[in-house]
């Protein structure tokens, strides 16, 4: 079979993909040196001795190997288990509600409503903003008895959360607050998504008789697949090792109430548990990996197949 | 994280290539002092770069630069925190320390290994007036090897003294004389329990200023401690953990104590909006911005304890200055004479000209002025008759990272006491085997 294909490809004007790898590169290796240099030195070292310290007792100035005992100690921690959950939480909800505010945005945006452009770039204007900006200044509109977003809820009758102070709410909050922050980019994605989308096909579902919900559901869906790829994936990287914002916002407190792993890390770091620490980025690593990972193929391979 | 993990070597390179620098600089102009003139003496004295450090540390350095005209002082700043622990440690090591320099008392003290790398001082006749209380803070294998620099501070409740006259109650000697009051307080509508946990550590008080009940039951916990014999799980450490369950059990704070920070808190204090807040008096200061004219009407009284006898408080010890062993011959004997100085109710004196003292001064003979407010003289009162104990970081290096978070988790009811307690004694390991201590 591949004997086959492989002869089938090999027609003439087109190169076969087996000679182009092999087709000598246009630069001599030593051009590529200064390139290999940095990410050698800046990328593959930090990264190797990474997981080296990790299984060690560091100071910075000495360590000593203790083997998998870091590993043991982190998973051991008990803010750990709740800053793992939490992460997962924190990268489903940011991401998920990303993808359907960005969706319900890009459609409206692309439509011709009035003043089209400039409501894009408010949708926008969020991502420009300095996260830690926008922490601070949520901490004060959610602040639960003087702020503006409870005051503004006590003017309607409804008592609002207690947002970033309630255990229950404070993780949660910090999601609200990172998808305000970042539906802009989404929403962008998601306009360049159905804009590239041909407009015969809107015309055909249109002699179809579809109705605006189908021509939703049936042409801008399903075609607008690859920007929800870029989205869920931007999203849930980002979601994942999310960090400012919390910091700025809750440090993870209440207590523990909204840890997650980076914050973790950051606060053994703070502590000078280097080598503990250095192995918790190790695992968050390997949990982004393994998230991202299998959930990349597969959404590609839903791609491909449609 | 990845931006974290390789600032800090760099910085910690660059501090050493600056420091390599200054140094460098410093050796030239000595050389340079001691062929033109040859009698005056210049010392370098590292102080942490806080206003806290540096203004009264200029004061001290030209009152006695005035009376010694052959002796000249010049002040370097460090960093604070961790970083400024890592400088210490490693200008220590290399040698290259400044002439004197300033530095917490207590276990960060003892981590210096004090026995290999500074001058004892023990024959100097200003030890015997330094506080019985201060003296083991800077004491390492018999020798003393520092002179106190700044005032303590007490840990423990500041009250409204004008809520306990109108309420007519009396200060509390034991803990359910404490619970009585708020009681009362409550009844009342006033707060009773002022907690402020946007400043998450506020929320040790509890549990940190309750050493002094922890340590008068059992006089060799923080040894024992150290030696991972004790635990915060078990009694009597536990109590303070359990205090604090029991204030927010019974209502006693205020109900916005999550969303605060330690300014508007000791502002509900002082205007009788709240009744207790516990705290470090080195916040009363802030009161004089938020409500001038109050820190008047706020008085101090230790964490109390079970038993009514032994009622007292912890104090927080001030950081001393200490000589380097590289220091050697005519800069040692200046260096000598300047600390008598500051051990002297003259430096004292010329100390809280320049910074308001928060707490008693550890040298016998050096008063308060009458103008500390009333929360301090408490305090005072307290160290005149030996009823304090150092908080346990001056007796034992173990101090778990997290406890801020746990004492949040069990004030806001998120977490028991007990399940809080028995959560940090496994912080605190981490702590302990970085230290490399021994029976963790």
């Amino acid at each position: 079979m591949t004997v086959v294909r492989d002869q089938a490809v090999a027609t003439p004007g087109v190169a076969p993909p087996k000679s182009r790898r092999r087709m000598k590169s246009p630069y001599p290796y030593w051009f590529y040196l200064p390139a290999f240099a940095v990410f050698f030195i800046f990328f593959l070292v930090p990264t190797g001795s990474s997981f080296y310290y990790g299984f060690t007792r560091w100071t910075l100035f000495d360590a000593e190997w203790i083997g998998l005992e870091n590993y043991r100690q982190f998973f051991s921690e008990p803010a750990l288990t709740k800053g793992l959950t939490n992460t997962l939480i924190y990268g489903v909800v940011t991401s998920g509600l990303k993808v359907v505010l960005g969706m319900l945005l890009a459609v409206l945006l692309t439509s011709s409503v009035i003043g089209r452009a400039f409501m894009r770039s408010v949708v926008f204007f969020p991502v420009l903003v300095s996260t830690i900006g926008v922490g601070l200044t949520f901490v004060m509109l959610m602040e639960p008895d003087e702020g503006l977003i409870n005051d503004t809820l006590a003017l309607v009758g409804i008592e609002g959360p207690r947002w970033l102070v309630d255990p229950q709410w404070a993780l949660l909050s910090v999601a609200l607050v990172d998808v305000w922050k970042g539906v802009g980019l989404a929403t962008v994605i998601y306009i360049a998504g159905i804009v590239s989308i041909p407009r015969e096909l809107f015309d055909a579902a249109k002699v179809d008789g579809a109705s605006a919900w189908g021509n939703f559901r049936h042409v801008i869906l399903p075609l607008a697949r690859p920007a929800t790829t870029t989205v869920i994936i931007l999203s849930l990287i980002g979601g994942l090792r999310s960090f400012e914002l919390i910091w700025a916002m809750t440090r993870g407190g209440p207590g523990f109430s909204s840890d997650v792993i980076a914050s973790v890390i950051y606060k053994q770091y703070q502590a000078g548990f280097y080598g503990l620490s250095t192995a918790g980025n190790v695992v968050l690593f390997i949990l982004v990996t393994a998230i991202i990972l299998p959930l990349f193929t597969w959404l590609n391979r839903r791609q491909v197949q449609m | 994280m990845v931006l974290r993990r390789s600032w800090k070597p760099l910085s910690t390179l660059v501090a050493a290539a600056v420091l390599a620098l200054g140094l460098a600089a410093c050796g030239g102009d000595d050389g340079g002092g001691g062929g033109e003139g040859g009698e005056q003496v210049t010392l370098t004295w590292l102080v942490a770069n806080a206003p806290d450090a540096v203004t009264p540390a200029e004061a001290l350095s030209s009152a006695f630069q005035k009376q010694n005209p052959d002796v000249k002082i010049e002040i370097e700043t460090r960093p604070q925190g961790g970083e400024g622990d890592n400088l210490v440690k490693t200008r220590l090591a290399t040698q290259e320390m400044a002439d004197l320099f300033s530095y917490n008392s207590g276990s960060l003290f003892q981590a210096l290994r004090p026995q290999n790398v500074l001058t004892p001082l023990t024959d100097e006749p200003w030890v015997g007036k330094l506080d019985d209380a201060f003296k083991p803070s800077v004491t390492a294998g018999g020798d003393v090897y520092g002179v106190p620099f700044g005032s303590s501070l007490g840990g423990g409740v500041l009250y409204n003294k004008k809520v306990y006259d109108r309420l007519g109650l009396e200060i509390p000697k034991t803990w359910d004389e404490f619970m009585a009051n708020n009681e009362k307080i409550k009844a009342e509508g006033i707060d009773p329990v002022i907690q402020s946990y946007q400043d998450t550590w506020t929320s040790q008080l509890f549990v940190l200023a309750d050493f002094h009940n922890v340590a008068a039951e059992d006089p060799d916990w923080a040894d024992k401690y150290t030696k991972n014999q004790v635990k915060y799980a078990q009694e009597p450490a536990v109590e303070g953990f359990k205090h604090l369950e029991e204030v927010n059990k019974a209502g006693y704070m205020n109900e916005n104590f999550g969303s605060i920070k330690f300014e508007r808190a000791l502002s509900m204090l002082a205007k009788g909006q709240g009744a207790h807040y516990p705290i470090l008096t080195s916040t009363l200061p802030n009161v004089e911005t938020s409500d001038p004219g109050r820190v008047k009407d706020i008085g101090f009284f230790g964490i109390p304890g079970n038993d009514a006898d032994s009622a007292g408080a912890t104090l927080w010890l001030p950081g001393a200055t200490y000589i380097p062993r590289t220091t050697e011959g005519e800069k040692l004997d200046a260096a000598k004479r300047f600390l008598a100085f500051m051990a002297s109710p003259e430096g004292c004196d010329i100390y809280a000209k320049a910074w308001a003292p928060t707490g008693p001064f550890m040298v016998d003979g050096c008063e308060l002025p009458k103008s500390v407010p009333p929360a301090v003289q408490d305090v005072q009162r307290y160290v005149d008759e030996q009823k304090v104990t150092p908080a346990l970081e001056f007796s034992s290096p173990v101090k778990g990272p997290a406890l801020e978070q746990i004492t949040v988790e069990v004030g806001s009811g998120i977490r028991g006491a007990e399940d809080g307690a028995a959560l940090y004694d496994q912080d605190v390991e981490k702590q302990a085997q970085q230290l490399g201590l021994e029976g963790w």
